[in-house]
């Protein structure tokens, strides 16, 4: 072979956290996050979880870096293990010099870990504060502060914003007890973090130029969309739980009565008896005059469909949001995927055009959000934001951007004098918007095919009308892509090989591009629908190698690429076992094709 | 009352009752109209879909014609992003209690503030004749031949055990009496349920039945009484009984949610 298999990065460090649901593994591993991105670091956390509520194996993995971090990896540096299990499971998964916490090893661990093996009295230290077991995790993240000499100040001023609702002081307490403990001991890891830091990869169109550390946080893809609508001027967010779009709903519900509290503009968070309710329900919010934005994963989706055609029939506005899972029906419910691409593009019975978004990581979820909003109130189209797992529930290094939101009204009819017709013809086929409750307005929205006024009709020559004037709206999108990014180029945009993704695959193939033994030109497309052909062909028709890169069986993206520009990609890497790409596997594949 | 006719062709049998509800309702609204009691403008009408849902087409107001079953939530969501709107909805039992009954449970489950009147003729009409939640066994429709073996539900039970916070019965060939209970629902504050029986004059013509199997209940009956309220829907009477079977206050789904 004239490729090596590369080494990870030595900038990169990983902490993985793992013990039985309800150990508090999740809040363990944010909390860690949080306290590296107030340290300046870029930093990735995921979260690896089956679909019950005690016991099961919960891992929470943290890779962080001077230099901006894609995605987390599967070597781990530090292992706070909870349980045994943890450390069966994950013991062939340490780096040189890994080090194993925990509250006890047998002979065969230490066997195993030698000196690396560091007993931890977490649970004592917990039992003798008199706190809950699920603080334990506390005492672990002191100990990670020594250990990899971060600035432990911070972390207390972190755990005390964290636990400020309930016992916070025992948590911070417990850190310390973590901290000392180790500081007693005089162990710290081996390896010391490198702190130079350029990214070959920054886009050259960069949004956080004369901001480093300014302004960032530690989101997911969910909670950053989450902030996109209500940046767009979100009023009723309505949702029924389905992972992995949940947090969604809980976000948003938080923000909701927190905002309530203090007496700020109020958004409504509503969660009716199922999905189509909830659909249903947002038309009707919509139709009223509100922005409705709903959230769910693709089963959720199917049963909506029904009235998603509804919301393109009758042109009323909402934003949805689609979290994807792995396999059909209930499926692999907490593990990731991208396998409805497909389904949200065509979804819908009868034709009609709708808005699909697909963002790669938290900040472009956010932006996405927001987008989605807005242009459904400006296009009176559904839009769509579709997302998965690995995007929705992992956290990353974030900078939202809220200043570059405006809410986009569209074409509001405040008032009305003479004649007001909800579908009125237009030349860019978006018709005046009026909201019942305006004088000599009469607003008629209907599921059938109807006339001008809203009357329902089976004159053909108004049943085409009508199908052209809803399809005359794409057109003038169109007109607007060069103001979105509807696809994005990294790498070296001169190569000829051309490596293709889309959505939380960004992380993978963009941290694994550090990897390459040359770099090749990456393209995102992030709309779906419309879909950029123009600039998608022009960005591929001079490629003489290219590569898709995608988290399904069937290379749906591919296969949309070839409907839209003729473009065959017979070079598909493809993983559909419910887990989101692997950075230094990835580099691998990726090596022997380029 | 010219104003509140759209020009549409209406497209119901020649004597169907759906045009009697028709007429009770423009009716009723121009009375509150002229009452002052409510601004045309502030008036939405949802319609599911079946024979029913043909009614927003002819009347000249704001209407939002949603999909099989699917009314309530719809109208649920027009009440909460604007309460000072008065907001009712025609439904069918083939569109209510069969397609769409999970939001029937839940919008009187809620105590919506709004009205929703089932035109009732226990048959699916516009698909040609098939047994709906509300048919008698041994119906024979098109895809029950040999009738219908299952047993009819009790919408009317159903919603107060639901939690509805009026609910009423009335015949649509009694235009006033339609008239007022219509009128009553929509002054109630809280979810209205009407339930009106309606022959189905092709698929299922019960009219003379009704003709003198109905009466009006006595004006003193203790509407705000569920244990009374349940024995009167549960009642095995000749004559089916018309009228307010239960009212009750409770705070509103929106009330709660705005405070």
């Amino acid at each position: 072979m004239f490729w090596k298999k590369k080494k990870q990065s030595p900038n990169v460090f990983t902490v993985a956290i793992g013990g039985a649901a309800g150990d508090g593994v999740r809040e363990a591993g944010n909390n860690l996050g949080q306290l590296l991105v107030r340290a300046g670091f870029e930093v990735f956390v995921s979260f690896d979880y089956p679909s019950l509520i005690r016991g099961g194996h919960n891992f929470s993995r943290i890779s962080f870096s001077k230099e901006k971090i894609y995605n987390d990896y599967s070597k781990i540096d530090v292992l706070i293990a909870l349980n045994d299990e943890t450390m069966h499971l994950h013991k062939n998964e340490l780096n040189n010099g890994a080090v194993v916490f925990s509250d006890k090893f047998d002979a065969d661990d230490l066997k195993m870990f030698g000196q690396n093996a560091i007993l931890l009295p977490m649970i004592k230290t917990a039992e003798e504060l008199n706190a809950p077991a699920i603080t334990r995790t506390s005492v672990a993240l002191g100990a990670v502060c020594y250990l990899l000499d971060l600035p432990f100040g911070e972390m207390n001023q972190i755990l005390r914003r964290v636990f400020k609702e309930k016992g916070y002081e025992i948590n911070v307490t417990l850190a310390e007890k973590g901290y000392k403990y180790l500081e007693n001991l005089g162990f710290r890891h081996s390896r010391k973090m490198e702190h130079n830091g350029s990214d070959p990869l920054k886009m050259s169109e960069s949004r956080h130029s004369g901001r480093e550390d300014n302004g960032k946080e530690l989101t997911d893809g969910n909670t950053a969309l989450a902030k996109g609508f209500l940046a767009a001027g979100l009023d009723f967010y309505i949702g029924y739980p389905m992972t992995p779009s949940t947090s969604i709903l809980h976000y948003l519900a938080k923000q909701s009565q927190f905002l309530k509290e203090s007496g700020k503009k109020l958004f409504k968070v509503i969660h009716p008896e199922n999905e189509i309710a909830v659909i249903n329900m947002a038309l009707g919010v919509a139709y009223a005059g509100k922005r409705s934005a709903i959230g769910t994963a693709g089963g959720g989706f199917a049963l909506m469909q029904e009235t998603f055609a509804l919301a393109g029939m009758s042109e009323t506005p909402i934003a949805i949001a689609v979290s994807q899972r792995q396999a059909p029906a209930t499926g692999s419910p907490t593990h990731t995927s991208q396998g409805d691409l497909k389904f949200v593009i065509n979804s819908g019975h009868g034709e009609f055009p709708r808005i699909v978004i697909a963002p790669g990581d938290p900040e472009e979820s956010f932006k996405a959000g927001a987008d989605a909003l807005n242009l459904t109130w400006r296009y009176q189209m559904p839009a769509i934001v579709l997302l998965d797992k690995h995007l929705s529930e992992n956290s990353s290094t974030s900078f939202l951007d809220t200043g570059k939101i405006a809410v986009e009204k569209g074409k509001i009819a405040e008032k009305i004098n003479g004649e007001y017709k909800r579908y009125q013809i237009t030349e860019d086929g978006v018709s005046p918007l009026a909201f019942p409750g305006t004088p000599n307005a009469i607003v008629k929205a209907t599921s059938y095919e109807h006339s001008e006024e809203g009357i329902s009709t089976e004159d053909p020559k108004m049943v085409k009308a009508m199908g052209d004037k809803r399809f005359s709206k794409l057109k003038q999108l169109e007109k607007e892509f060069s103001k979105y990014d509807t696809i994005k180029i990294y790498g070296d945009p001169k190569s000829k090989n051309v490596v293709v993704f889309w959505g939380s695959t960004k992380g993978a193939v963009l941290e694994a591009a550090k990897y390459l033994k040359k770099q090749p030109k990456f393209l995102q497309i992030l709309w779906m629908s419309p879909f950029d052909t123009e600039r998608v062909a022009e960005n591929l028709k001079n490629a003489k190698n290219i590569i898709i890169v995608e988290n399904n069986r069937t290379g749906q993206l591919a296969s949309v690429i070839r409907e839209k520009t003729g473009i065959n990609i017979e070079n598909k890497i493809l993983k559909y076992d419910s887990l989101p790409f692997d950075v230094m596997e990835l580099a691998t594949q990726l090596n022997k094709l380029l | 009352m010219e104003n509140l006719a759209t020009n549409a062709k209406i497209t119901w049998c020649p004597g169907c009752p759906n045009s009697a509800i028709l007429v009770a309702f423009r009716k009723l609204v121009e009375e509150l109209k002229a009452e002052g009691k409510l601004k045309l403008e502030n008036l939405v009408a949802v319609a599911g879909i079946g024979c029913h849902g043909k009614i927003t087409d002819y009347l000249n107001i704001n209407t939002f014609t949603s999909l099989h079953g699917r009314l309530l939530p719809t109208m649920q969501g027009i009440k909460i992003a604007n309460p000072t709107l008065q907001v009712v909805g025609f439904s069918g039992d083939g569109d209510s209690y069969s397609e769409g009954a999970e939001h029937l449970i839940h919008a009187a489950k809620r105590n919506s503030d709004v009205n929703l009147f089932v035109h009732d003729n226990q048959v699916f009409a516009l698909t040609t004749g098939q047994a709906t939640a509300t048919s008698p066994k041994g119906f024979k429709g098109k895809s029950t031949p040999l009738g219908s073996i299952e047993e009819p539900f009790n919408p009317l039970l159903l919603m107060l055990a639901s939690g509805a916070t009026f609910v009423a019965r009335t015949y649509a060939g009694d235009i006033e009496g339609t008239k007022k209970i219509m009128r009553q629902a929509i002054e109630h504050k809280g979810f209205s349920f009407v339930d009106i029986i309606q022959p189905c004059i092709t698929f299922y013509d019960t009219r003379d039945f009704y003709k003198d199997h109905t009466y009006w209940i006595d004006k003193k009956y203790p509407s705000q009484k569920l244990e009374t309220a349940i024995k009167k829907v549960t009642a095995q009477e000749e004559k089916i009984a018309l009228g307010v079977f239960y009212k009750t206050e409770k705070p509103t789904f929106e009330e709660s949610l705005y405070t």
